[in-house]
């Protein structure tokens, strides 16, 4: 069951991906991000990560892709013109690309034999265990991210408000 | 058998994202296009650091995983600010255009 769940989504998370790749029309690679974030969502509640599942799909899936379909829809963004540049950067990139996977799948293949196992039966992180830990011994790092986000908030409206508007 | 997968796959899916990523970063010429490419390898970084902690049983990995989605969130919303502006001051968003400092 599990193996038919991991192969189904795992499909899904890269079609999306390779789907973001092929589209010429940012909105089209907008939402095969979503589709990539969202089985990434059931991914995580088969590593047992509830909390971070629900997480995935109203932080990732929901507030920064609509952000990003706000932008793209607010700018008007056509359809993207092949350049020089983009000849030379795939003709660079892909084999860049091929050289970072194998460095990576080689280093995760030699490690195969002392990972583990993923089973359903392994039993989740509940919300309650995760938060104890993050009360508890993160509390200072998770303060400061509400002032980190709420500079961010200061940091964007100064950006993209109109100059000499004020 | 078939309620077990190995967690390399996991990571191998996840190198296989991050590298999509990477290469989706170098091939895109349109700002926002790149901008979820990099959204693409934070996504894919996620996904290992999850499965090293259900690996371990360590949860201050996962702890790890929101707290980079709260950079991810933050960095969103500044970094699509400062393409607003980039429009409005070029009036495109092809980075083969966009490559001065200067506005």
């Amino acid at each position: 069951m599990h193996l038919v769940l991991f192969i189904i989504f795992a499909g899904f998370c890269l079609a999306g991906a390779i789907n973001l790749l092929l589209q010429t029309h940012p909105i089209n690679s907008a939402l095969s991000l979503i589709v990539v974030m969202s089985s990434l969502a059931v991914l995580y509640l088969l590593l047992g990560a509830e909390f971070l599942a629900i997480a995935q799909i109203i932080v990732y899936a929901g507030a920064v892709m609509v952000l990003f379909t706000f932008v793209v829809m607010l700018l008007n963004v056509g359809v993207e013109e092949k350049t020089h540049g983009s000849k030379i950067a795939k003709a660079i990139g892909f084999p860049a690309a091929v050289v970072i996977l194998g460095v990576i799948a080689t280093v995760v293949l030699e490690a195969q034999k002392s990972l583990g196992q993923v089973s359903l039966s392994d039993g989740i992180t509940t919300t309650q265990n995760l938060s104890r830990v993050l009360f508890r011994d993160m509390l200072l790092p998770f303060e400061l991210t509400s002032v980190l986000i709420l500079i961010a908030i200061l940091g964007a409206v100064a950006l993209a408000r109109k100059e000499g508007h004020s | 058998m078939w309620n077990d997968v190995p967690s390399s796959w996991y990571l191998v899916l996840s190198a296989l994202l991050f590298t999509l990523g990477v290469f989706g970063f170098l091939i895109k010429r349109n700002l926002i296009t790149v901008f979820m490419s990099i959204e693409l390898m934070l996504n894919a970084v996620n996904l290992s650091f999850v499965t090293f902690a259900h690996e371990w049983h360590a949860v201050k990995g996962q702890i790890f995983v929101f707290f980079v989605m709260v950079v991810a969130a933050a960095e969103a919303a500044v970094g699509l600010a400062i393409i607003i502006a980039i429009f409005r001051a070029r009036n495109t968003l092809n980075v083969d255009q966009i490559d001065l400092m200067k506005l």
